[in-house]
């Protein structure tokens, strides 16, 4: 399948953020999209997601299904976390497997691929930020969708989570899966870059 | 429908648990109608007179109260957008937003109810009539402020911009609860016409309430 970008346009409070912007990713590809600060890194991972409504241009999966739509095919793992603190880490990530329409079943595997077994039933308002990112990885895991759409998906965590989350993209890159990511930091797989918002 | 009953599921848990609003909404209620008595007067006749539309006061006061984080909870903390993603309508993921706000908000005032009839100084057939009626109309108070939570999450401003949009729409639940309460007492009037007219505003208010809310929070995308 094939996820492209035609003559994208966005406009945020009257300031157009980006114009003519063309993408297209593959599977089994990445695309890290970089740039400055307020280039619009996010607002064109939020166009695919169709959270924000493009003022021109189309965003479409070639190959997928008919049926769904591009955000309904996509993970979206964004600045915040979606995560209830009142709920334990293993609720949290059950709710959303069980939302998402994830295989039942143990959430615990997941969880173990991520590092967090051990904490399953802590409520996620105890998690450090770099836990939190961790168990919305998990969530990615959980539920399968061809296209992962991830903003700064490094920040926050160490060095063995970033090794970890580089090894969970290369397996779903290898299953099929496209991903986009917003980026400053390199990802820690093979990436092709699309750099919006002219030179640094 | 597993979607729909994890959201459910999920918000019950999050309203019932430390912190959460439900709690919240009971203690507001019983303080609104612990404070009537002082504020009227030992005025035993005037508070029975009085006391249907005390307790329905409170009960429309406290649910806008829990209504406010309905959508901003979700929304601060990312999980509305993953909700406005899904293969979920978002109209029945409003719906079960809205049943599950019910369940954990408003059940909890109609069983205060009896409870606080005593406060009020009214009879076991008043208290069960106004509960009964609270039970008709508080769907209406949950569903039409959810109209008034999702517009105020989409212009990032909570509290005091909902209260606004919804008392307005509020009103008319608020006269035929209070008017269907009365005709159970006094016995003067026909209990049946305001309180049908009390199950349709709710009925209505289940049709309108999650498309408009769902609208609402798509057009406010950003």
């Amino acid at each position: 399948m094939r996820l492209v970008g035609r003559r994208l346009r966005c406009v945020r409070g009257g300031r157009e953020v980006f114009s003519d912007l063309d993408f297209s990713v593959l599977s089994g590809e990445a695309l890290a999209v970089t740039g400055r600060n307020g280039a619009g890194k996010t607002s064109l991972l939020r166009l695919i997601a169709g959270l924000l409504v493009p003022a021109a241009g189309q965003v479409a999966v070639e190959g997928g299904s008919d049926e769904l739509t591009t955000a309904e095919q996509a993970h979206y793992l964004g600045h915040r976390d979606a995560l209830k603190p009142a709920l334990s880490v293993r609720e949290n990530l059950s709710f959303w497997r069980d939302f998402l329409g994830g295989a039942r079943g143990d959430t615990l595997p997941a969880l173990a691929d991520v590092g967090l077994d051990h904490i399953a039933h802590l409520p996620a308002a105890y998690l450090s930020a770099g836990q939190r990112r961790r168990l919305s990885m998990a969530r990615l895991l959980a539920v399968r969708r061809p296209i992962w759409l991830l903003d700064e998906p490094t920040s926050a965590l160490d060095a063995a989570g970033q090794a970890l989350f580089a090894r969970l993209m290369d397996d779903h890159l290898r299953l099929g899966g496209l991903i986009v990511a917003a980026t400053h930091a390199p990802l820690g797989i093979a990436v092709r870059d699309l750099r919006i918002g002219g030179p640094a | 429908m597993t979607a729909l009953t994890a959201l459910i599921r999920r918000d019950l848990h999050v309203a019932l648990r430390v912190g959460g609003g439900a709690l919240i909404g009971v203690l507001f209620f019983l303080t609104v109608v612990v404070l009537m008595p002082f504020a009227v007067g030992p005025d035993l006749a005037l508070l029975k007179r009085l006391g249907p539309a005390i307790l329905w006061l409170g009960a429309l006061l406290a649910s806008l109260l829990t209504l406010d984080r309905l959508f901003t909870a979700d929304h601060d903390d990312g999980s509305l957008d993953l909700i406005v993603m899904s293969r979920t309508p978002l109209e029945l993921a409003c719906a079960a937003k809205a049943l599950a706000h019910w369940l954990a908000a408003g059940v909890p005032l109609i069983v205060a109810t009896p409870v606080l009839g005593l406060l009020l100084n009214l009879d076991g057939a008043a208290t069960l009539a106004v509960a009964l009626t609270l039970l008709a109309g508080t769907p209406a108070l949950t569903l039409t402020g959810m109209i008034g939570a999702a517009l105020a999450v989409t212009m990032h401003r909570g509290g005091l911009l909902l209260a606004v949009l919804v008392l307005p729409l509020s009103i008319p639940v608020l006269i035929f609860g209070v008017a269907a309460s009365n005709a159970a007492i006094s016995g003067a009037d026909a209990f049946g016409a305001p309180f049908s007219i009390l199950c349709a505003l709710s009925l209505a208010s289940l049709v309108i309430g999650p498309v408009a809310a769902a609208a609402s929070l798509r057009h406010g995308l950003d």
